[in-house]
């Protein structure tokens, strides 16, 4: 094992590639032809989809304990915490479904987690969409409770009124590392 | 007195004697200090006796009161730099110091004289000092011991270097001389705001390295301070230990290392595997390369073993594991590491490879999955770039080559599989083999081009697909005749195969491949030499088709030789070729096409559409270009008569039906005038040391064309052509008299008449022309354009033309085709014409104010960023006045002049932010996509303003940015997510 130091949680987790910046395509550029809302856009608005976490979050979740250095964290996206084919959005119906998979299925911060995407997801798409964030079946000890708290809008609304809250989820959602 | 010799020193002491020896220490202390002073003006006068009665008298004031010392020591520091000092002095000098003075109980200026002291001696008494032995080492380490001041200890630090340098007795004291340095490592100062001195913890650091690794008799205490720091909490102390242990490797040999050897590999692997820090990451495999290079170097005794063998296979032991887990963390870091050390001497880089090689190829066939499989070709390939350090493989010691087969099967494997992330890294690798002389066979490079044709023309992915050709073109000029003999020869081939059953669109992208093909692997004389003719070939036989969309197939040709042409301009005998080959023939074809267009309109017509004479363009003047002017004149000389006589004769198949007289008045010459295009192309790209024959008559036939012209093309290529001219031609009478003429020819047309556009555009390119080139006409020309904004037919046109004058042209007045262009132009024209511009629109008519705007808003657009910035204050009522404007032109350009400023200028933006929240919001709503995009990225950027300014605003624009969140277009959704995302972050706690 490595010498000196503390013996680490987790020193060599599994790591996914990042999928990389989405190229601009000749008709996105045309101004008149309208571009659909489709999974890729919700993926990338996702904290830590393409952008990466203050790591401060991550320390927070204990899902690396070695990552102290904000300059480069690895995203939920590496850790595949989220990924594009879990996210599904209706432009037409104006729905959204997110499943994220917490790294350890007692991962304690799991409702934090949710809670970020959830946040993000509102603050990002039009009014006329309806949320749905949930962890992936079968991947949490206590997933039916931490659903049932994302999906209840009073919680969710009275989660960003507690300041200490609502500054872990910000400190996540800021792209500013 | 004493400097003119009028008073000696001695006569100063007897006049001071009742001072000196004043019993109150404080009237004591006045009478040295001002002798000291008196010393400090002419030390350089004493005789060699005075300076002995000085130095004695100083001496005993050492053990004086306190309060004399300082000035006692002034003195000294005056007397110690007098070169008639007598042998024995500069000793007694130092012992009466370290005997007498307890240094660090001085004040910090009073210090800093005692150093100054001993590096005065040393520098001019270095062998007497040397006989003080190790006394004078130990004297001085009490003198800086315990020293704080950042300005003394940089001075300290370098008598340290020199004590070391300079090979002074040390004696018992190394330890001691290392505790009164390491003391201060690693490095904590931070320098107090608006600190004078401008001392950077920078400067202490490496003055403090650069003690701490000058000499191997530090390494046994020094080894184990490194480690220690290494495990830091600190990111700086880990990065400055790692860096002093990377310095100190130059000069240690294995004999310091031996005993540290395994503690410093555990702390760097631990480093790596643990960090996140690209820096920390960096240092430590750069410590490791080190520590490698250093054992691989060391000259050993013949009893003692060499130890690069263990130390490289503890860390195999450390790291091989890892690489067979693509999945996990810490298979890079574990292939970094090793490649750290391998990359340190050949012999290394055989230990590592002959282990790692064959576990990585073995690795490779047992992960089946793409992604396993890119990983560990990426490492396979960092292993194989490492051996082109080495350039050639020597047959007896590679392990590389006795693993030729696996190697090349992997290789070839990964370009055969769908993934187009593993194909990439295939051809990246293939590259590499490719550079290793000798590696490949003869057999496997014709499985090489195989596979790079394949993926040339048939991969899918076009990023597959481009780096193939890019291999192909590096690899060509090692294999010439494999790429010549073999893959030219199938790309004409599938050129000119007519294939019935494909559908059209397949084959038509199969010959874009082709013909990009072709032109990248020019990358070698002798390729040059087939290529050319076959894309010539090809494009006049498009030319003799009549396929539809055959514009489309000539403008891919001429693309491809433009790639030739760059290519080969830094190969002369390549070059010169290409320049005979293809100018000619693309003049022949065109002239060919232009007089079949007066006889028969319809055939070839294609090659004279604009979009094909502007292609062939850049073709005729990268192959200019870059002629000697031996060589431009002899190609000058055919082409000019061609144009102003007809003089066909140096044309490949030169008969043709009818003359060719392009300047020529007729209706049914028009087609021959569209070629004056091919004209500008070569006759502004050359050199400005060639003659233009018969120039002035050129010029004046341009002139003429470009007023008479009915053609917009054509005269606005005349135009380009006379001003391209008109940039290189030598000051001077001439000029002048030509320039006059085209003023006189352009002031009727701009005044009135169906051609006033045409003199609008003559107007535009000469004034660039002699803007670019600081010429005292440009400021009149100029002021003529000012006038036109105010023209309710030309307005619009001229406004648009300010950005003309101020973008780099693709075709002429550039740099590359040796235009004469000054490098402060576009700020020399702010500083003229923006005033007028200013001036301009507070009297124009509200029917014209636009047009000032959009003129301001091009100059202000091509200024670069930092000028911008400091020059926009004073323009930002204005620009705040233009965001109003309904033009989108000037809506867009002023808002990508705001966009900086608000990030670098907040406190002055801060004064305006309600006009600046209000119409950022409402042009969020354009109909215009780019205008919304830069409205919002505009929002955005306000966020750096200072928080409690916006404060106010943050509801409103958070609920008007709700609005974008819904946008049509995705790439303004994108911008209005980020802007909204930010204003919610405003204020709020964790931001």
């Amino acid at each position: 094992g490595p010498g000196g130091g503390a013996p680490l949680e987790n020193a060599n987790p599994l790591i996914y590639r990042r999928s990389g910046e989405r190229p601009v395509t000749a008709r996105e550029e045309d101004d008149e032809l309208p571009d659909s809302i489709d999974d890729r856009e919700i993926f990338d608005i996702l904290p830590g989809g393409s952008v990466p976490l203050r790591s401060a979050f991550l320390n927070r979740a204990h899902l690396i304990r070695s990552i102290n250095d904000p300059e480069h964290p690895l995203t939920l996206e590496e850790l595949n915490v989220v990924e594009q084919v879990r996210v599904k959005v209706n432009d037409a119906e104006s729905t959204v479904a997110v499943e994220f998979t917490p790294t350890i299925p007692h991962c304690s911060m799991a409702t934090l987690i949710g809670l970020s995407i959830k946040v993000k997801l509102i603050r990002s798409l039009p009014e006329r969409f309806k949320l749905d964030v949930h962890i992936t079946p079968g991947t949490h000890a206590s997933e039916h409770a931490v659903n049932k708290q994302l999906a209840d809008k009073e919680r969710v609304a009275a989660a960003l009124e507690n300041s200490h809250l609502l500054e872990v989820v910000n400190q996540c959602l800021s792209a500013r590392s | 007195g004493v400097k003119d010799g009028s008073w000696t020193v001695l006569q100063v002491v007897e006049a001071l004697g009742s001072c000196l020896e004043n019993t109150d220490p404080r009237t004591r202390g006045r009478g040295i200090q001002l002798l000291s002073q008196v010393l400090h003006q002419c030390y350089s006068l004493l005789q060699e006796k005075e300076v002995l009665h000085l130095v004695l008298f100083y001496e005993n004031r050492l053990q004086d009161h306190h309060l004399v010392i300082p000035s006692v020591l002034q003195g000294l520091r005056a007397l110690s730099m007098c070169e008639v000092l007598s042998p024995g002095l500069a000793v007694s000098v130092l012992k009466a110091i370290f005997q007498e003075v307890h240094v660090q109980s001085l004040l910090q200026l009073d210090r800093h004289t005692v150093y100054s002291i001993i590096t005065n001696f040393m520098g001019s008494r270095e062998e007497e000092l040397k006989g003080l032995g190790a006394d004078f080492t130990f004297g001085f380490i009490q003198v800086m011991d315990g020293e704080k001041d950042p300005r003394n200890l940089l001075v300290a630090f370098q008598i340290v270097r020199d004590l070391i340098a300079k090979n002074y007795a040390l004696g018992p004291f190394v330890e001691e001389l290392f505790e009164v340095t390491s003391c201060y490592f690693p490095i904590d100062f931070t320098p107090p705001p608006n600190d004078p001195h401008g001392i950077q913890r920078e400067d202490l650091i490496l003055s403090l390295r650069a003690v701490l690794a000058s000499t191997p008799q530090f390494a046994e205490f020094l080894l184990p301070l490194l480690i220690e720091k290494m495990d830091s909490d600190l990111q700086s102390a880990k990065l400055d230990s790692l860096q002093t242990l990377t310095a100190c490797c130059a000069i240690y040999g294995q004999k310091e290392l031996q005993e540290f050897l395994p503690s410093l590999w555990s702390s760097l692997r631990r480093e790596v595997f643990q960090t996140a820090s690209e820096k920390v990451e960096a240092e430590c495999l750069a410590a490791l390369h080190a520590l490698s290079a250093c054992l691989s170097c060391s000259v050993l005794s013949s009893d003692t073993e060499d130890l690069l063998d263990s130390f490289l296979s503890s860390i195999l032991q450390d790291c091989r594991h890892h690489l067979c887990e693509p999945d996990m963390k810490l298979v890079w870091p574990s292939a970094k590491l090793l490649q750290a050390a391998a990359g340190a001497s050949l012999r290394a880089y055989h230990h590592v490879t002959c282990s790692v090689l064959p576990l990585l190829l073995e690795q490779y066939t047992k992960h089946p999955q793409s992604s396993q499989r890119r990983t560990i070709l990426e490492m396979l390939l960092g292993f194989l770039e490492l051996q082109q350090k080495w350039g050639h493989v020597e047959e007896d010691e590679s392990t590389l080559l006795s693993l030729r087969a696996p190697v090349c099967s992997v290789v070839f494997s990964a370009l055969t599989d769908p993934s187009v992330h593993l194909q990439l890294v295939g051809i990246r690798a293939l590259t590499v083999l490719g550079s290793l002389q000798g590696f490949l066979s003869p057999s496997d490079l014709e499985l090489v081009v195989d596979h790079l044709i394949r993926l040339s023309l048939h991969e899918e992915d076009s990023q597959s697909s481009e780096a193939a050709m890019e291999a192909a073109g590096s690899l060509a000029p090692i294999y010439p005749k494999v790429f010549t003999g073999r893959m030219v020869p199938r790309l004409e081939e599938e050129l000119q195969s007519e294939r019935e059953e494909e559908s059209s669109r397949d084959h038509c992208s199969l010959r874009q491949r082709c013909l990009q093909a072709l032109a990248a692997v020019s990358t070698h004389t002798s390729i040059v030499r087939e290529t050319v003719p076959v894309l010539l070939q090809h494009l006049r036989k498009v030319q003799k088709g009549s396929e539809a969309g055959s514009a489309q197939d000539m403008v891919s040709v001429c693309q491809s030789l433009h790639r030739v042409a760059l290519q080969c301009q830094r190969d002369t005998e390549g070059y010169w070729y290409y320049h005979q080959t293809v100018v000619p023939c693309l003049l022949a074809m065109a002239v060919q096409a232009a007089m079949q267009e007066s006889t028969h309109p319809l055939l070839g017509k294609a090659l004279l559409e604009e979009e094909v004479l502007a292609a062939m363009v850049p073709v005729i003047s990268a192959a200019t270009t870059h002629l000697s002017p031996e060589l431009a004149a002899q190609s000058v000389s055919h082409v000019v008569p061609l144009f102003l006589d007809g003089e066909v004769s140096f044309l490949p198949q030169n008969s043709f039906p009818c003359s060719f007289q392009p300047f020529e008045d007729g209706e049914c010459l028009e087609a021959q005038r569209r070629l004056v295009a091919l004209l500008m192309a070569f006759v502004c790209s050359l050199p400005r040391n060639v003659a233009v024959p018969q120039q002035e008559r050129l010029l004046r036939e341009l002139l003429a064309l470009s007023c008479s012209c009915n053609c917009p093309f054509t005269a606005t290529t005349a135009a380009k052509c006379f001003a391209g001219l008109v940039n290189k031609h030598t000051a001077g009478q001439q000029l002048d008299e030509i320039l006059q003429l085209a003023v006189n020819r352009m002031e009727p047309g701009l005044a009135e008449g169906p051609r006033r556009m045409q003199a609008l555009t003559l107007l535009l390119w000469v004034t660039k022309a002699l803007v670019l080139r600081y010429h005292p006409l440009s400021s009149h020309l100029t002021d003529k354009l000012l006038g036109l904004l105010g023209d309710a037919e030309l307005g619009p046109a001229a406004a648009d033309g300010f950005s003309l004058l101020m973008a780099e042209s693709p075709d002429v007045l550039h740099k590359g085709c040796h235009a004469d262009v000054r490098i402060m132009f576009r700020q020399r024209f702010f500083t003229d014409n923006v005033p007028k511009l200013v001036q301009g629109f507070h009297g124009a008519g509200p029917d014209v104010k636009a047009n000032y705007l959009k003129g301001l808003s091009h100059v202000l657009n091509h200024l670069p960023k930092p000028v911008l910035v400091t020059e926009l204050p004073t323009l930002l009522s204005l620009l705040l006045e233009a965001l109003s404007c309904s033009d989108r032109v000037v809506q867009l350009s002023t808002l990508s002049c705001l966009q900086p400023l608000l990030l670098e200028a907040p406190q002055i933006m801060s004064l305006h932010v309600d006009t600046l929240v209000t119409k950022f919001l409402s042009l969020t709503s354009s109909p215009t996509m780019a205008v919304r995009i830069a409205a919002l990225r505009c929002a955005h950027a306000l966020t750096s303003l200072p928080t409690t300014v916006l404060l106010p605003y943050k509801a409103r624009v958070i609920r008007a940015l709700a609005k974008p969140l819904d946008d049509k277009k995705r790439l303004v959704r994108k911008e209005a997510v980020a802007a909204r995302g930010e204003w919610f972050l405003l204020g709020s706690p964790g931001r």
